[in-house]
C-alpha cells in the first residue's frame, strides 16, 4: 500500500499528542533545540554576565570579599536581563517579520503556548547564568552566604525573569528585526547602570538615584541586595508589586501591538 | 388542467459554504485592499484566486485565516470566528512568506504542527504527500527553497485540514516538484478537502480550479466556473505556416491580430471558421494548420483590461 495514496491509512486512529501540556512541552522542547543548535546566539548571552563580574566583582577587586559579594548580588540580577531580553526582544522581532508567527497564529497553536516556551528558555538561561556567577563567587570572590540565601537570590534571579520578558515582548512586538538588536541594547545597558547595578547608587550622582525606581531591574536589585543585609527601600512587598505591576503593564501593551501586527 | 412549470436553472441548491466572506472590505491607510468582496468556498471544490499584483488576494486570505479583521463585512470560517481555535483546527495554510525556524528538522517541525491537532496526519504521511520524505532528518536552513516551499506544504497538511489555503505554493518549484503537489492537491479534493489557491501560474488554475474568483483592484471583476471565465473570451487562435502577407490578412472580417514567427503566423479572430476558409482559399500551401480555444491566460488578461477600462472611464 502506497503511503502516498488516501484513505484511512492516511489518517490517524490514535490520538497523537494533542493537549495543551503536550503542546506546550512540545513547544518548549523545540525551542530548546533551536537554541541548542544555535550557538552563537546562546554562548555570548551565557558567558557575558560571568565575564563581566569575574572582571569587575573579583579581579579589580582584589581582595575586597565585601565588594564582591555586593556584586554577585547585582550581577546576579544584570544576568536575568539579556536572556530575556534578547530572546523575546530580538526573537520575536526576528519571527515575527520573517512570517512563522503569522504560520502560528494561523495553526491552532494553545495560546500561550509561544510565550510560555520562550519563558521556559529564559529561565533555563538565567538559571545557568546564576550557577556560573555563584561558583565564581564562591570559589573566587570567597563569598559566603546561608545555604538559604543561595537558593532566595537563584529564586529573585528567576522572578526576574517576568519583568524583562515582558519588555522584550513589547519591543519584538514593534521593531523590525534589525533594529531591535540595537533597541535591545540601548535598554539594556544604561537601565543596568543607571540601576545600580554595576556600581552602587550610593558613588553616583544624586539625581540617578532619585530616577532608579522607574526601573525593574531596579527593584530586582533591591530584592537581591538583601542576601548582603540591606534593606529593601521600599519593603519586600514594595518591590514586588511594582515587579508584578510593570509587568503586567508591558504584557497588555504588547499583546496589543502583537495583534495589530498581523 | 393546471400545467405547473419549474423553472430549473440550478442542478441542485448549492451546498453552505464551508468558508465565506461577505461584503468584506479592508482598508491600510489610504489604500483600499479590499472593497466590498464576495468569496465562498465549498467542499471538495478548488477554489482559485486570481488578480494581478495588488489585487488583494493575499488580503482576502488574511481575513479568511484571522491574520487581519474586516474593517466592514464577514469573514467567517465553518461559521465561526476565524480566530478561533475551533475554526483553526480545521484548516491549514501555506502562506507566501512564512519563514521557519531554520535549526529544528523538518520531521520535528511536522512533528511540532502535528501536535496542535485533534486529528493529524502522521509524519510519514504529511512528509509522502508533499514528497519530502527523504527530508525528515534535514534541518530546515539547509533546504533549497524548493525544498522549503514543499516542507511548508507538509506543515499545512499535518491537520488533516477540511480547507486548505495555498497561497501561491508551486513558485520557485520544479517540474517535478510543481507534479507533485498537483497530484496531493488533486487526491485531497477527491477525499472532500477544500482548497482555496492562489497562483500567478494562470495553467495551474487552469488544471487544477473548479471555480476561479478574480480580483483587480480589491474588487471582484469575473467569478464563475473555470470554463464559464474563458467563455467570456470567445478568441480562438489559429497556428500556420503560410506566406501570406501579415496585412492582408489583418484585413478580412473577424481578425483581431496577426503576428508572424518566421514561418508561422498565429491569428487572434472571433469567427475561426470564416478566417480557416480564407486561408484555405487563398493559400494552396497551407501547412500545420491549428486552431487552439482561448486559454484562462487571455481571459485573464482581458477581464483585467476590462476592469482597468471601467475604472478609468
Amino acid at each position: 500500500m502506497n503511503a502516498a495514496t488516501l484513505g484511512n491509512t492516511g489518517i490517524e486512529t490514535k490520538p497523537s499528542t494533542h493537549g495543551a501540556l503536550a503542546s506546550y512541552a512540545l513547544e518548549s522542547k523545540f525551542e530548546f533545540l533551536r537554541v541548542l543548535r544555535t550557538p552563537a546566539f546562546a554562548a555570548p548571552t551565557l558567558m557575558f554576565p560571568p565575564l563581566f563580574y569575574l572582571l569587575f566583582g573579583i579581579l579589580l577587586n582584589r581582595g575586597n570579599a565585601g565588594a564582591a559579594h555586593y556584586l554577585f548580588a547585582t550581577y546576579s540580577v544584570f544576568g536575568v536581563m539579556a536572556p530575556s531580553l534578547f530572546g523575546f526582544g530580538v526573537g520575536v522581532a526576528i519571527e515575527r517579520e520573517r512570517g512563522w508567527l503569522a504560520l502560528k497564529r494561523v495553526a491552532p497553536m494553545p495560546p500561550g503556548a509561544y510565550l510560555i516556551s520562550k519563558m521556559a528558555m529564559a529561565m533555563l538561561f538565567v538559571a545557568i547564568i546564576y550557577a556560573i556567577l555563584a561558583t565564581l563567587a564562591f570559589f573566587l570572590g570567597h563569598v559566603r552566604m546561608p545555604a538559604v540565601e543561595w537558593t532566595l537570590l537563584g529564586a529573585i534571579a528567576l522572578l526576574g525573569t517576568m519583568p524583562f520578558c515582558a519588555l522584550g515582548l513589547m519591543i519584538g512586538a514593534r521593531a523590525n528585526a534589525n533594529a531591535a538588536p540595537a533597541f535591545v541594547n540601548l535598554i539594556y545597558l544604561p537601565m543596568a547602570f543607571l540601576s545600580g547595578l554595576w556600581m552602587p547608587l550610593g558613588m553616583l550622582p544624586k539625581f540617578i538615584g532619585e530616577i532608579a525606581p522607574l526601573w525593574p531591574s531596579y527593584h530586582l536589585s533591591q530584592l537581591a541586595l538583601m542576601t548582603v543585609g540591606q534593606v529593601p527601600v521600599a519593603g519586600v512587598a514594595g518591590h514586588l508589586l511594582w515587579i508584578a505591576g510593570f509587568t503586567v503593564v508591558c504584557f497588555a501593551i504588547a499583546r496589543r501591538w502583537l495583534a495589530r501586527a498581523g | 388542467m393546471l400545467a405547473i412549470v419549474t423553472n430549473k436553472t440550478d442542478a441542485a441548491p448549492a451546498a453552505a459554504p464551508l468558508a465565506r466572506l461577505a461584503g468584506a472590505s479592508k482598508t491600510y491607510g489610504k489604500l483600499l485592499a479590499l472593497d466590498k468582496v464576495d468569496l465562498q468556498v465549498r467542499a471538495g471544490e478548488v477554489l482559485a484566486l486570481l488578480g494581478p499584483n495588488g489585487a488583494g488576494k493575499t488580503t482576502a486570505i488574511s481575513l479568511l485565516l484571522g491574520l487581519q479583521q474586516a474593517d466592514e463585512g464577514k469573514a467567517e470560517l465553518f461559521g465561526l470566528q476565524p480566530k478561533s481555535l475551533a475554526a483553526r483546527r480545521r484548516i491549514g495554510a501555506m502562506l507566501q512568506t512564512a519563514a521557519v525556524p531554520e535549526a529544528l528538522t523538518v520531521g520535528e517541525l511536522i512533528a511540532l504542527f502535528r501536535s496542535y491537532y485533534p486529528k493529524p496526519r502522521s509524519v510519514a504521511d504529511c512528509a509522502a504527500l508533499a514528497g519530502v520524505a527523504d527530508l525528515l532528518g534535514k534541518r530546515y536552513g539547509k533546504l533549497s527553497g524548493g525544498q522549503q516551499r514543499r516542507a511548508q506544504f507538509a506543515l499545512a497538511l499535518a491537520g488533516n485540514p477540511e480547507i486548505l489555503f495555498l497561497d501561491e505554493p508551486t513558485t520557485g518549484l520544479d517540474i517535478e516538484a510543481r507534479g507533485i503537489l498537483w497530484k496531493t492537491i488533486r487526491q485531497l479534493v477527491a477525499g472532500g478537502c477544500a482548497i482555496v489557491l492562489t497562483t500567478h501560474y494562470l495553467e495551474e488554475a487552469e488544471a487544477l480550479a473548479d471555480r476561479v474568483t478574480v480580483l483587480a483592484k480589491g474588487r471582484v471583476v469575473a467569478e464563475g466556473s473555470v470554463s464559464a471565465i474563458r467563455a467570456r473570451v470567445s478568441q480562438k487562435r489559429i497556428r500556420c505556416i503560410s506566406a501570406l502577407d501579415s496585412e492582408t490578412i489583418l484585413c478580412w472580417p473577424h481578425v483581431r491580430s496577426v503576428v508572424r514567427d518566421g514561418e508561422h503566423v498565429e491569428i487572434v479572430t472571433d469567427a475561426a471558421e470564416a478566417v480557416v476558409r480564407q486561408l484555405l482559399a487563398k493559400d494552396a500551401n497551407l501547412g500545420e494548420l491549428e486552431i487552439r480555444r482561448a486559454g484562462l491566460a487571455e481571459a485573464f488578461v482581458e477581464i483585467t483590461r476590462e476592469a482597468e477600462a471601467a475604472e478609468a472611464a
